[in-house]
């Protein structure tokens, strides 16, 4: 065990999939000499020469040849800078990663890894705190993962990359270099489709994912002080999504809250709302909250604060669900 | 830019001939053979036992003269147009059949074959082939991989990312245009201010080379040139093979309504196929019967195809379920459930 951030998880990721399998490549812009904006390739490219190759600036091209390489027998792991960087490359996802083995009935199959930093609260400029991860996960054929600590991120990204199916890997920027913790080394795997009970509660259930995971624990810490017993559930995987925790824990304490940086409508906090009332309509005490990003473009740093759900907005939702 | 022509529009010999006459009889019985698809395509469509089906009438020679440079186990990578082209690289008409019929089944030819299914959505699936022929080089094989397009694919931005990774990496990439004059009812001189797509090639620091597309030899021996190319290591080549849509964009399109009968006159005279007839011909290589037999047993081997495909029974209901992952996620199985229940 080494104490790691989640960027050098990441980094450690790589290199033991890159160490331990040929196949393996990683493209992307910047992530060869520089070792990517966010350092998460890190002398990578000293260690592995051809297989971690810098791209022109084309997000589609980067997708489309990672697919290509995907099908010819490759494990490409392709990197976009941002998430507001991604939709050029939106059209290879939805009309080509995702539908390859479906278009040909599994004869052709596209096990890549698009990698990608998610959310704001950096004070980055526009196009750079985005959190639309429910576009990829309204699209089929793509798993979406997003870890929250440095642990997780390591499985679950060892995961992605043996993974027979596509997956979209959103990495939080703003726990990048937050949180430290212990992470195990070598090659293991966080399974893909495994929610975690990061805290067990009996009277409200606070359901998040990636950045927003931090400040959902803050809240549980703010309402623990009242004397409210807070189950947290961390997702990590957004698609497939963990329904089986969720409702578990939506029937046993019968309040849930979900939290998510994303635009509210049709976001994974309504379809959270969904699968619960589905599934534990007659547990539930209270309607299920939403705290979530608005449906504006994310402000600018001055004001970016008001869009993202903080401590205080979470806390609030959960004693709403007390208050009946 | 010159344009390479082996035969003369009479089908006079005025280059040097790429293959012996025994290969130009084959490759001339493989043009044949596709256009009984062809024909038999839109027959197949307008009896309703075919979804809409594009012809690729006219443009025999670009895909059958592409396709005769590739080995076996090359990459073909093209689009909905290009079923000669497939059906020649070893893609079986069961499965070009299935396809157009609404089977997903249609998109799986048989292992060995390395051939995509077809690409519906212009442009997306050149940069594909990139990929692909950069994996194969990265495995340390020497296969190449074949893109097919038209030249409305070249105004799609996908055409330039293609084209520059191609040319950056020197990945085993030939880019085949078939500039069939028209993108549905966009003219090619609407596509672009350049006065041939081959020259695009210039800007991204590979040969652009242009090409009678239904010459067949033309075609055969620039396409050659290129794979060769590219085998060696020296990197992609753009080919604009210039040809013609002698059928309307599908069968769903009404041709009438945007260009005249005038042109389609004009270029039937140009046809590939009794082109390379006019060439066997005069070689004491062609008589009536060989190619009326050449198309009786391609129909019958197609009828038979449309016989099988048409006795396969559709998929079950849940299909749909099983095909996005290699297992069904939890939520695919709940909506299978859901639709057993309703369906019920």
């Amino acid at each position: 065990m080494t104490e790691m951030n989640m960027a050098q998880a990441l980094n450690d990721a790589l290199d033991v999939a890159l160490s331990a399998d040929d196949r393996v490549v990683l493209l992307g812009e910047d992530i060869g000499v520089t070792g990517g904006v966010f350092r998460v390739t890190d002398g990578l490219h000293e260690r592995y020469g051809p297989r971690v190759i810098d791209t022109p600036v084309a997000e589609s091209g980067i997708v489309g040849a990672a697919f290509g390489m995907a099908i010819g027998g490759l494990r490409p792991v392709a990197e976009i800078q941002f998430l507001g960087f991604a939709y050029p490359a939106f059209d290879q996802i939805v009309s080509h990663v995702g539908r390859i083995r479906n278009r040909s009935n599994h004869r052709f199959t596209a096990p890549l890894v698009i990698r990608i930093p998610f959310g704001g609260g950096i004070g980055a400029a526009e196009h750079h705190s985005e959190s639309s991860e429910a576009i990829f996960v309204h699209t089929p054929g793509i798993k979406v993962v997003a870890p929250a600590t440095p642990a997780d991120a390591k499985g679950l990204l060892l995961a992605a990359i043996i993974d027979s199916d596509p997956v979209v890997f959103l990495e939080p920027i703003r726990v990048y270099r937050a949180i430290k913790e212990e992470v195990p080394e070598g090659h293991y795997t966080v399974p893909i489709g495994e929610a975690k009970v990061v805290r067990e509660g009996s009277d409200v259930t606070l359901v998040s994912y990636g950045a927003m995971l931090r400040d959902a624990g803050r809240a549980a810490d703010a309402l623990e002080a009242d004397g409210v017993s807070v189950e947290l559930i961390d997702l990590r995987t957004l698609s497939p999504m963990d329904h089986q925790t969720v409702v578990g824990s939506a029937r046993k304490t019968g309040r849930v809250v979900a939290v998510v940086e994303g635009h509210r409508t049709a976001s994974l906090a309504s379809e959270i709302a969904a699968v619960v009332q589905e599934q534990a309509l007659y547990s539930l005490l209270a309607p299920v909250e939403r705290v979530t990003g608005w449906d504006t473009v994310v402000p600018l740093r001055r004001t970016e604060h008001h869009y993202i759900p903080n401590p205080d907005r979470i806390a609030a939702a959960a004693r709403r669900t007390l208050a009946g | 830019m010159d344009m390479l022509r082996i035969l003369d529009v009479d089908g006079s010999l005025i280059g040097e001939s790429p293959v012996d006459l025994n290969e130009a009889r084959r490759l001339f019985a493989a043009m044949v053979t596709a256009r009984v698809y062809d024909r038999k395509g839109s027959a197949l469509q307008r009896q309703g036992r075919f979804a809409t089906y594009a012809q690729f009438e006219g443009q025999e020679a670009a895909q059958i003269g592409a396709v005769a440079a590739l080995r076996p186990d090359d990459w073909l990578v093209g689009t909905y147009r290009d079923a000669a082209a497939m059906w020649m690289q070893g893609y079986p008409w069961d499965a070009l059949l299935l396809g157009r019929m609404g089977d997903e089944r249609g998109g799986a030819p048989p292992v060995g074959v390395n051939v995509l299914p077809p690409s519906i959505t212009v442009g997306g699936h050149m940069i594909h082939a990139v990929g692909l022929a950069w994996a194969e080089r990265m495995k340390g094989t020497d296969r190449i991989a074949l893109t097919l397009f038209g030249d409305g694919a070249t105004s799609e931005g996908d055409f330039h990312e293609a084209m520059n990774f191609a040319a950056v990496y020197t990945t085993p990439t030939v880019f085949l245009c078939q500039n069939n004059g028209w993108a549905i009812s966009m003219s090619r001189a609407g596509q672009t201010a350049s006065e041939t797509i081959a020259q695009k090639a210039d800007a991204y620091g590979m040969p652009g080379v242009l090409v009678d597309g239904n010459d067949l030899f033309a075609v055969l021996t620039a396409t050659r040139k290129a794979v060769r190319r590219a085998r060696a290591g020296e990197g992609p080549t753009l080919v604009e093979a210039l040809t013609y849509r002698i059928g309307p964009h599908t069968t769903s399109d009404d041709a009438g309504r945007y260009r005249s009968d005038d042109d389609i006159a004009d270029w039937r005279k140009k046809d590939p196929i009794e082109r390379l007839r006019a060439h066997l011909r005069s070689a004491g290589a062609w008589d009536e019967a060989w190619e009326r037999e050449t198309e009786e047993a391609a129909s019958a081997e197609i009828e038979a195809a449309v016989s099988r495909a048409e006795a396969l029974e559709p998929f079950a209901a849940e299909g749909m379920f099983d095909r996005m992952y290699a297992k069904p996620t939890g939520a695919l199985e709940a909506q299978r459930r859901l639709q057993q229940g309703d369906a019920s």
